[in-house]
Parts: structure tokens; sequence; C-alpha cells
């Protein structure tokens, strides 16, 4: 045999998505389905090894729908997402390809899109992307040639008509389940929900939110999402994360962009004996709470670099896949 | 500059007010424009609309302006250059992620929407930018695809009613006519 160590006509295209579908991805079935669903975000390699991700992905294999491959988070370098996917994808794991409109242009991402969906990746992430300035390349050229929203609209394009954003011909369109992310709790907080409501427009499916602390701003988002009647039209995932200490937490809010935590939860870390047990707690908490609110779907979980407390939080909060309802 | 930016943005409405007429205008004179010829009004019409606009909201003469569909917040001043934001970076208060010390352009946007008589449009998504088109009039661009469109609305209107009488159309031509009309030929009686 040649340096391919399978036979090149052996790899097809994955089948078709099942009637009512657009993807037929584990994450689309489980949503579909009416199961409270969970996608947890992979802490990405540094590193070209393949095991160094399979690694990475072990702990959150078991219990996630979908793992989330991140596309250089906080505009820190990484192993692509593209790469990842392709990876977890091949050993059976269903993924979250995540494109940030940070770095890459209209040509390279829908040629992605393609490249993506050909090595059997079926759920896509539309993010602007943090600006450079916030990773450990700040010179780097930022590119923002798409937001989300265009980003969506364009992938919408090429998956349901068939064309690129030219106009010219895709002869096998991308089957992908689209999402996209939204930021409950920040500012603008009047005005979320309608981003949310255009983000529904350009057509995103599904959408995983930043990280939920607050849950008195995340009720009334919710509730101004309802009188929307967005939480019909698209599925949605909140953030949920164990933080490690008070100090992290801190960290956190000081220096990613986009992350709001309240002064309570910290307070409760830095009270407690074991902040690492208590935030872990308050996690699973939090989960439960979410659960509770009308209109979500599903959680989506970022525990970086604490992916191995994941399974134990999903079967604690009860949404673990064998505990859901048959 | 910063503060007349952000002037334009709070009297929003008024600017809204203040471009119809300018819009209307445009559209108005676009037979003569068109005569005259719009290459050749091109250079010093973008030369005006950069300083007015410049001056107002910080243009950036992205040539494709959407200032009616943002608030009067121009989204070219996003470090991001959103044209469907905000992001999810906003600072506590409305500030920029990336300049702290600015409030986010889109949070002024979503504010200055709110105070628009078509603030409604905000809600849009609007297409990526075009760079192409950098450095030319939107003023001129507008007006053009709105005459065109109002040109196009009339043709179809008559084509439609020649469509719908095709015999009547063939025996006596002049009931329903498709041909181009000189500009004498029409609006001389009287209708109401």
């Amino acid at each position: 045999m040649s340096q391919f160590d399978q036979d090149p006509n052996a790899i097809r295209r994955y089948a078709p998505p099942p009637e009512g579908h657009v993807s037929g991805s584990k994450l689309e079935l489980a949503l579909r389905a009416g199961h409270f669903a969970v996608t947890a975000e992979m802490n990405p390699p540094d590193s070209a090894d393949p095991q160094d991700v399979f690694k990475a992905a072990q702990p959150l294999a078991d219990v996630a729908d979908a793992i989330n491959a991140t596309d250089a988070s906080g505009a820190n370098c990484h192993m692509s997402s593209i790469g990842i996917c392709a990876l977890l994808t091949r050993a059976g794991h269903g993924t979250v390809y995540q494109i940030s409109c940070r770095d890459r242009n209209r040509i390279a991402i829908q040629g992605d899109v393609l490249g993506a969906a050909a090595m059997g990746v079926r759920n896509v992430l539309c993010l602007t992307g943090d600006d450079v300035g916030a990773g450990d390349q700040p010179g780097a050229k930022p590119v923002f040639d798409f937001d989300s929203l265009t980003l969506i609209r364009t992938i919408r394009t090429m998956r349901d008509q068939g064309v690129f954003l030219s106009g010219r011909k895709i002869t096998s369109p991308p089957n992908l389940f689209i999402g996209a992310a939204e930021n409950p709790c920040v500012d603008p907080l009047e005005w979320r929900p309608d981003r949310l409501a255009k983000k529904v427009a350009a057509g995103a499916e599904f959408i995983q939110t930043n990280y939920i602390f607050d849950m008195p701003r995340f009720q009334a988002f919710m509730s101004r999402v309802r009188d929307l009647g967005l939480e019909r039209k698209v599925f949605i995932l909140a953030g949920v994360g164990p933080l490690a200490s008070a100090k992290a937490a801190r960290w956190m809010r000081g220096n990613v962009p986009g992350i709001h935590i309240p002064d309570q939860v910290i307070a409760r870390l830095e009270k407690a004996e074991n902040p690492g047990e208590e935030g872990r707690r308050i996690c699973v908490e939090l989960i439960q709470q979410l659960r509770e609110v009308a209109g979500v779907a599903g959680v989506h979980i970022m525990a970086y670099r604490r992916e191995h407390l994941v399974a134990d939080i999903v079967r604690e909060a009860g949404i673990a896949r064998e505990q859901r309802p048959a | 500059m910063y503060r007349i930016r952000r002037f334009a943005v709070r009297h929003s409405r008024q600017f809204e007010w203040i471009y119809n007429r300018l819009e209307s205008a445009l559209v108005a004179l676009a037979p003569v424009l068109s005569r005259i010829g719009y290459n050749r009004i091109e250079r010093p019409v973008a030369l005006i609309e950069k300083g007015i606009k410049g001056l107002l909201f910080d243009c950036q003469m992205c040539g494709q302006c959407v200032l009616s569909s943002t608030g009067m917040s121009c989204p070219m001043n996003c470090p991001k250059q959103l044209r469907n934001g905000p992001c999810g970076g906003v600072r506590p208060g409305g500030f920029c992620e990336v300049k702290p010390g600015m409030r986010c352009v889109w949070v002024e946007g979503w504010n200055g929407a709110a105070r628009m008589r078509g603030g409604d449009r905000i809600r849009e998504v609007l297409p990526p930018v075009d760079r192409r088109l950098a450095g030319s009039s939107a003023w001129l661009r507008a007006s053009r695809e709105k005459a065109a469109a109002l040109h196009e609305a009339r043709e179809r209107e008559r084509s439609t009613l020649a469509n719908a009488f095709p015999t009547a159309r063939r025996i006596e031509p002049s009931t329903a006519p498709l041909a181009d009309e000189p500009a004498r030929a029409i609006g001389r009686g009287k209708t109401g």
C-alpha cells in the first residue's frame, strides 16, 4: 500500500441526515428528540501529536453529545479546530467545529467549511472571536472580514442553496447543524435578546452561551427570549463551568473578554475550605437550576484545565446520557 | 471626533430626518445626475461626503453606509468592524472590549436606533463589507440604487398590466404599451 493507511476509495461522504434533520449529528438528534443535551469544550493541545488530541478529549467523550474544539480562543494559538474535529470525528466522537472571524477571511472560511464537512464534521459554531490583543500574539493582523451573523448566513446559504456567497455552485453542499454564541449576562443586557433574535434570523439553529454564573440576569434574559418566542426557534445550551478558586475567578473576570462572575460567587469560593470542590458544587447547582428554566435545551460545559471533573459534574447533576428517559 | 460622534448618536432621530431629506433630493435629481454622469460627479461628491460624515460620525468611507440601520453609530469605528454587533466582549457599563476607554459602538448604535423612526432596521442582518467600494460615495450609491428600484417598480407595473391583457396589447398596442415612454408623453392627463 501507499502512504495511505486507509484506502482512499473507502473514504465516503457521511450519510445524509434523517428526515426533519439538517445534519444528523448526535447533538442535533439529542436536541430534536427533546433530551437535555450536553456539549463540552476541549482544551486544544499545543502539539502535532494526534494522541494528545484523543487524550484531551477522553474525559469528555462519554458524557458529551458533542465536543467543542475551540478556534484559538482568547486569540491564543493552539492546534486548529478543523484539525481536532477531523481527528475526533474519525474516532467516532461528535464535534463542534468552532469558526472565529478573527483569523480568516471569507475565502478561507468557506473553503474550510467544505473541508470540515468532507471530513465528517456536522456541527459548526459561528463566532466573532476575541480581539488579537487578548492573546499571546497581540501584534497579529485582525481579519474580521465576516462577523458571526454574516458567517451564519453564509453557511446557511452554502447548505440550503448549495452555492458560495459568490453564487458559484457547490456540487455537494455541507450538511451542517449551525450554531452561534450568545452572552446573556454582559452589557448591553437589554439588547442581548434582540441580538439573539438577529442570530436566529440569520439562520442559527443552536446557541451555546458564555458562562452563566448570575441566575437572576439569565432569568431576565430568558424571560425576554420567551416573549420573543425564540426558544421555539433555536436550541439554547447554557454555558457553565467549574471555577478552580476565587483567585482564578477574579483573573478570568478581569482578563478574559465577556466573562461576568458576581461577587457572591467569588465570596463563596473564598470562604470554602476546598475551593476546587466548591467550584464543582456551584457548577452542579447551576446546571440543576438551569435545567428548570423554560427554554433551556441543554448545557455547554467549559471546564478549562478541569476537564477531569466534567463527567462527575454531569452525572451528579443528573443529566448524563444513561440518566435520560428512554 | 469622539465627542461629536456621540452627539450624533444622541441626536440620531434628527440626523435620520436630515439624511432622508438628502436622499430624497438625490433620488429626485437622479435623471439630472445621470445626465451629468455619475462617474463625473463621483470624486467631488465623495470628497464632500467624507468631510461631512468624517466630522459627524468619524466616517471611514467604507462606501456602503449603514448609519440609518445602526442608530447613526458608524460600525467601522468598532475595532472588529462588526456589521451586526455588539460582540460578547462588551465591558461593564457598555465599554469596548478592545479599547476600554471607548463606548461600545454597538451599544451606542442600539440606543441610537431606539430613538429613530426607522430604528427597527437595526434588526436586519447586514451583509459583509465589499472592500472594493472603500472611498466611494455611499450617498450616490444609495440614491442611484433607490432610483433604479423605483424605475424597476414602475416598469414591473407596466409589464404586469401588459401581460394581463395579452390579446388587447397585440390588437391595440397603445392600450398596454411596453416600450420606453419619452418623458413628455406621460403625466399630462388628470388622474384624480
